[in-house]
C-alpha cells in the first residue's frame, strides 16, 4: 500500500513538473501521438485491406487461362475453349468478355465487362457507383460510348452495382455479349480469356501443368497466385509511404532523443535540488520513469484510437489521395474492424519503450553525482 | 482532485476505449458479414480476380492479370510512372509456370 502511496506522489509531482513547462511538453505529446496515429493507421489499414481482399477472393475462379502472343496477353478463341474441357477435373468453363474502356468526358478507365447471368438488353447497362458518381448519372439515364469504329452507342443504365461491394465493383460497366463485342470489334468465338472451375483444389497445380502442356501459347493464373499478389500488396518492405514514414519517424526519434536524452541547466538544477533537500536516487529514476511513461502512454493510446476511427470509421480518409494517385474513380469502402494483436504489440513496445529508457538513462548519470557539483 | 487522481482517470478512459476497440473487432459486425457476402457473390458470378482500388492505369487495375513486365512496355528503359506502383509489389505470380 505504501508502495502505491509512494508511486501516486511520484506522479502528483512529476505532472506538476511536465505543466511547469506546458508548451514544450504538449508540443512533443503531439507530435508523438501523430507519429503513432499514422504509424497505427498504416498498419490498420494494410492487414484491414488484405484481411478483406483475402476473405473476398476466395470467391474467385480456381484458373484463369490467357492466351499469350508475342509476350502479351492477346484474346483466346473458343478452340482452347474446346481443348480445355477434355481436361479430367475441370467442372466448370466459360469465356469471360472484359476490357478497359477509357472516357475522355471524365479522363476515367472503365472495365467494361459482360454479365450474361443478368440477362441485360442490348441497349443497357449496369454501373458501379464511382462511375455514377463521377458522371453524375444514376439508374434511367443515359451514357454513350464510343466505339472501335468510330460509332456512337447510347445505352440506358438499367442500374447501379450494390454499393457494398464497391471495393470490387467501382469501376465496373455490365452490358450484354453483342453490345460488348460491338463496341469493342471482337467477332464471336473470340474472348478476353477463359475461367475453369476445379473440383478439387489439390488437382490444381496438376491441371495448371497440363494447360501450359497442351497450350503452349497460355498462361494459367491460379487463384492461389491471386491471393499471393493480395498478400504482399503495401508490403512493409517497399513503398514510398514508407519511406517518407521512416524519414517523420526519424525526425521525431532525433527530436525525442534531443527531449529526454539533453538534459536542460533547469532539468539539472531540479535534480541538483532534489537530491540536497533529501531525495535518493531511485526517487529521482522514479520520477523520471513517470515522465516518459506519462508522456509515451498517453500518446500511444490518443494515437491508436485515434487511428481505429480514421481507418475503420471515416474510411481512411487520409489515404484516399495517396491511393488514388491520377485514377478518376476511387471506391468509396469501410473495412470490417480488424486487429493483428502482435503488430498492436510491436507498436506499443516501439512506441513507449525507446522514449522512456531514452528518459531514464542521461538522469542517471545526473542523479548519481553529487548535488552539490550538479548544482553549480 | 489531485493531479494523479485527474492522470489515472484519464489513462482509465484511455484505456476503455483501447478495450472496446478491441471488443468492436472481435464482435461479429453483421452488416460487414452481409457486404462481405454481396461481394463474394458477385466475385464468383462474374469471375472478378482483383478489387478496383487502382484504376489509373491497366496494369494497376487488375494487378494479376497484367503483363510481368507491363510496367516497363512503353519504350525501352521506361520505368514506372504511376503513383499507386510505388505503393505496391508486382504480381507474385511463378507457379503456374
Amino acid at each position: 500500500m505504501n508502495f502505491f502511496r509512494r508511486q501516486r506522489y511520484l506522479v502528483d509531482f512529476t505532472l506538476s513538473s511536465l505543466l511547469r513547462r506546458k508548451g514544450k511538453n504538449l508540443g512533443l505529446l503531439l507530435v508523438y501521438t501523430l507519429i503513432v496515429f499514422m504509424l497505427a493507421s498504416v498498419m490498420l489499414f494494410t492487414h484491414g485491406l488484405k484481411q478483406e481482399i483475402g476473405k473476398v477472393l476466395q470467391a474467385s475462379p480456381e484458373i484463369i487461362l490467357q492466351r499469350m502472343e508475342a509476350g502479351r496477353h492477346a484474346l483466346i478463341s473458343d478452340a482452347y475453349l474446346e481443348k480445355t474441357g477434355e481436361l479430367r477435373g475441370v467442372t466448370e468453363r466459360r469465356g469471360r468478355l472484359w476490357g478497359y474502356f477509357y472516357d475522355p468526358a471524365v479522363k476515367a478507365n472503365y472495365t467494361m465487362m459482360v454479365a450474361e447471368e443478368r440477362n441485360l438488353l442490348g441497349t443497357e447497362v449496369i454501373i458501379g457507383n464511382a462511375i455514377a458518381r463521377t458522371r453524375g448519372i444514376g439508374p434511367g439515364d443515359y451514357i454513350t460510348f464510343r466505339s472501335h469504329d468510330g460509332e456512337t452507342y447510347s445505352f440506358i443504365v438499367k442500374g447501379l452495382l450494390d454499393s457494398g461491394t464497391e471495393m470490387f465493383s467501382a469501376d465496373l460497366i455490365l452490358m450484354s455479349a453483342r453490345a460488348w463485342r460491338a463496341t469493342f470489334g471482337v467477332a464471336e468465338g473470340w474472348y478476353t480469356d477463359i475461367v475453369l472451375s476445379v473440383s478439387n483444389p489439390r488437382e490444381v497445380a496438376n491441371i495448371a501443368q497440363k494447360l501450359s502442356r497442351r497450350m503452349p501459347d497460355t498462361r494459367p493464373i491460379l487463384k492461389q497466385e491471386l491471393l499471393r499478389t493480395y498478400d504482399a500488396i503495401f508490403s512493409w518492405r517497399q513503398g514510398i509511404l514508407f519511406v517518407l514514414l521512416a524519414g517523420a519517424i526519424m525526425a521525431f526519434v532525433i527530436f525525442a532523443w534531443d527531449k529526454a536524452s539533453g538534459l536542460s541547466a533547469e532539468e539539472r538544477r531540479e535534480i541538483g535540488i532534489l537530491k540536497s533537500i533529501g531525495w535518493e536516487t531511485s526517487d529521482v529514476l522514479q520520477m523520471k520513469f513517470w515522465e516518459g511513461a506519462i508522456l509515451s502512454l498517453l500518446a500511444f493510446l490518443c494515437g491508436y484510437l485515434l487511428a481505429y476511427l480514421h481507418v475503420f470509421y471515416a474510411s481512411a480518409t487520409l489515404f484516399e489521395p495517396v491511393l488514388k494517385g491520377w485514377a478518376v474513380l476511387y471506391p468509396a469502402f469501410r473495412l470490417t474492424p480488424v486487429v493483428d494483436g502482435l503488430q498492436l504489440a510491436t507498436l506499443f513496445f516501439f512506441s513507449v519503450f525507446p522514449y522512456t529508457v531514452a528518459t531514464i538513462i542521461p538522469i542517471w548519470q545526473v542523479a548519481v553525482t553529487d548535488p552539490d557539483a550538479v548544482m553549480r | 482532485m489531485r493531479k494523479s487522481g485527474s492522470f489515472l482517470l484519464l489513462i482509465a478512459l484511455l484505456f476503455g476505449l483501447f478495450l472496446i476497440s478491441l471488443l468492436d473487432t472481435a464482435g461479429a459486425v453483421p452488416e460487414a458479414e452481409e457486404r462481405l457476402m454481396h461481394t463474394r457473390a458477385l466475385v464468383t458470378a462474374l469471375g472478378l480476380t482483383d478489387p478496383a482500388l487502382f484504376t489509373e492505369a491497366r496494369y494497376t487495375r487488375h494487378l494479376s492479370q497484367a503483363d510481368l513486365h507491363s510496367a516497363f512496355q512503353d519504350h525501352p528503359m521506361a520505368l514506372e510512372h504511376f503513383p499507386s506502383g510505388s505503393l505496391i509489389l508486382p504480381p507474385q505470380v511463378g507457379s503456374g509456370e
